[in-house]
């Protein structure tokens, strides 16, 4: 009986893409494989570079986010991904010592101009964080805050209309509308999530930035918030950081890989989770990485 | 950190694909095993033989459950993505491949079975001088395709495609002959037919092989290859061809 070397060890987890023609790009390559364009951008992050003090924590990454798309954004911990996703409001500003060069754009104007105030940008590129984070108000007072605040509503009919449009789209509403007045911490946890997103769009962002969103939750919590970001494309922008590929599979039509703080490879989520084209994504994607 | 690993962090998932990798090649040796031994009853004219060919292929439909429960257990287990992921999907086609060679040695058995076994009728050999000619080339595909997969040789894997037009030219020749003989002796139509069937199956088989080099093809590329014609396959697997000179 033929045995076609039977018992050679590990013949089929080497790394299958060494072999094919079409595998031209260098391990030690840190230019980005694919596309970092969009057809139609919202945000257009050139050339961005992010130092911690001396440590460089983001490396001359280009990427657009664009309109009614959700781009994922991968990588081992300590690759720059959230950090990335905190450069596109600015949010980094906040940390004593961080430094950001480049150029990033929202709707073709310069996030870092003078002239530019972080307040509203932080409203229209709104942020989801890995834990929630409720105000300790009321479920209403959550969402009321940020359209009181920019006075988007004048009158408590508009108000109220602002609450309840966003608890809608963050499929909340029919849980919440018969307690409005209760602490929004008293929620459970992907309620609260879904709170943290209302609050977020309750100031009509274009874009929202989620920093690992349903790494607290429970799986059932999870495949809410994922049902509702596909939902939430029709109306925004989203760019998500994850540590789940599986999700990053799931919810994005793009996907980023970054590593080290250089982005490797951007390109069709589909083909990035099929047949990505550089050998680092590769081996994050598979777990073959150290 | 430049540190290409080769295996996976969850080492037995290693273990895990190395073994399901081995089992896919011992179905095909069993599946090569059970084609030689139809030709070997063929030559021998013995209906025994060929019984316990169709008795045998009992354990390649054995084999063709078994991985594909363990192709389903690590896609449910491993979630496998990228190179891991076609990985999979490549021995999930490749068992129904080598499974439906098993049915076509089956088909030969048979036909030995019926020319044989029933008493003093036995075919002129003229018949059956085609049988052997397509069985050696459909078993060398049939080789060559599961050495491509295990070792991941695009270059022997375009081979076994391109070869496969070969058989399929071979096959279409095996006709011709036919029907002149049959012409010639209208008597012996029914053994003819038999000796279509037979050639037939072994046209299937590498046509079997053929789909798995293509598999092999998208597992080391992400090339779906299907349906794409041969100049093109070469030219993207391996390379525009030099000009001729």
């Amino acid at each position: 009986m033929d045995d076609f070397g039977v018992g050679r060890v590990g013949a089929f987890t080497a790394d299958p893409v060494k072999v094919a023609r079409q595998a031209p790009i260098d391990r030690a390559s840190r230019e980005t494989v694919g596309d970092f364009t969009h057809p139609s951008p919202r945000i257009t992050a050139r050339h961005v570079n992010v130092y911690y003090g001396e440590k460089q924590a983001i490396k001359n990454v280009s990427l657009d986010i664009g309109a009614n798309e959700v781009i994922a954004m991968i990588g081992p911990s300590g690759c720059g991904k959230s950090t990335f996703l905190r450069c596109l409001n600015r949010m980094n500003d906040t940390i004593e010592g961080c430094r950001v060069t480049g150029e990033i754009r929202l709707d073709g104007q310069d996030i870092h101009d003078k002239k530019q105030d972080v307040v509203p940008l932080r409203a229209q590129v709104g942020m989801v964080f890995q834990k929630p984070n409720p105000f300790p108000k009321s479920i209403y007072e959550n969402v009321a805050y940020g359209p009181r605040i920019h006075g988007m509503a004048n009158t408590r009919a508009e108000l109220d209309e602002f609450v309840e449009r966003s608890l809608q789209r963050a499929g909340l509403w029919e849980e919440v509308k018969d307690r409005l007045d209760e602490p929004g911490t008293g929620l459970s946890g992907g309620q609260q999530q879904r709170l943290c997103i209302a609050r977020t769009i309750a100031v009509n962002p274009e874009v929202i930035l989620m920093d690992e969103p349903c790494s607290a939750l429970d799986p059932i919590a999870t495949a809410k918030i994922e049902e509702l970001i596909d939902e939430l494309r029709e109306h925004y922008s989203i760019a998500i950081v994850t540590h789940s590929m599986q999700q990053a599979a799931r919810v994005s039509q793009r996907t980023a890989y970054f590593h080290l703080g250089d982005l490797i490879e951007v390109g069709d989520t589909n083909q990035i989770f099929t047949n990505p084209r550089h050998p680092l994504t590769e081996d994050y994607i598979t777990g073959r990485f150290g | 950190m430049e540190d290409p690993t080769s295996g996976h962090i969850v080492k037995r998932f290693d273990a895990e694909m190395t073994h399901l990798q081995q089992m896919v090649l011992e179905m095909g040796g069993l599946v090569i095993d059970q084609i030689q031994r139809a030709l070997k009853a063929l030559d021998e004219e013995s209906p025994e033989a060929a019984r316990d060919v169709i008795e045998r292929d009992r354990l390649v439909n054995a084999l063709d459950v078994r991985i594909d429960d363990e192709v389903v257990r690590l896609l449910a287990k491993r979630q496998p993505m990228g190179g891991d992921l076609r990985a999979l999907m490549t021995v999930a086609k490749s068992v129904t491949d080598l499974e439906r060679v098993g049915d076509q040695t089956r088909r030969v058995a048979v036909l030995v079975e019926r020319l044989y076994g029933n008493g003093p009728s036995a075919p002129n050999p003229k018949l059956l001088e085609d049988v052997h000619r397509l069985a050696t080339l459909a078993v060398g595909l049939l080789r060559r395709s599961l050495e491509a997969f295990d070792g991941f040789d695009l270059g022997k894997a375009v081979e076994v495609i391109r070869d496969d037009q070969r058989l399929e030219g071979e096959f279409q020749s095996a006709l011709r002959r036919l029907t002149t003989f049959v012409l010639e002796d209208s008597r012996t139509i029914g053994h003819m037919v038999e000796a279509v069937l037979g050639l037939r199956a072994l046209e299937r088989i590498g046509g079997h092989a053929k789909n798995i080099a293509g598999y092999v093809i998208y597992l080391c590329t992400g090339r779906d290859v299907r349906h794409v014609d041969l100049a093109t396959i070469a030219d993207e697997v391996l390379g525009p061809s030099p000009p001729p000179a």
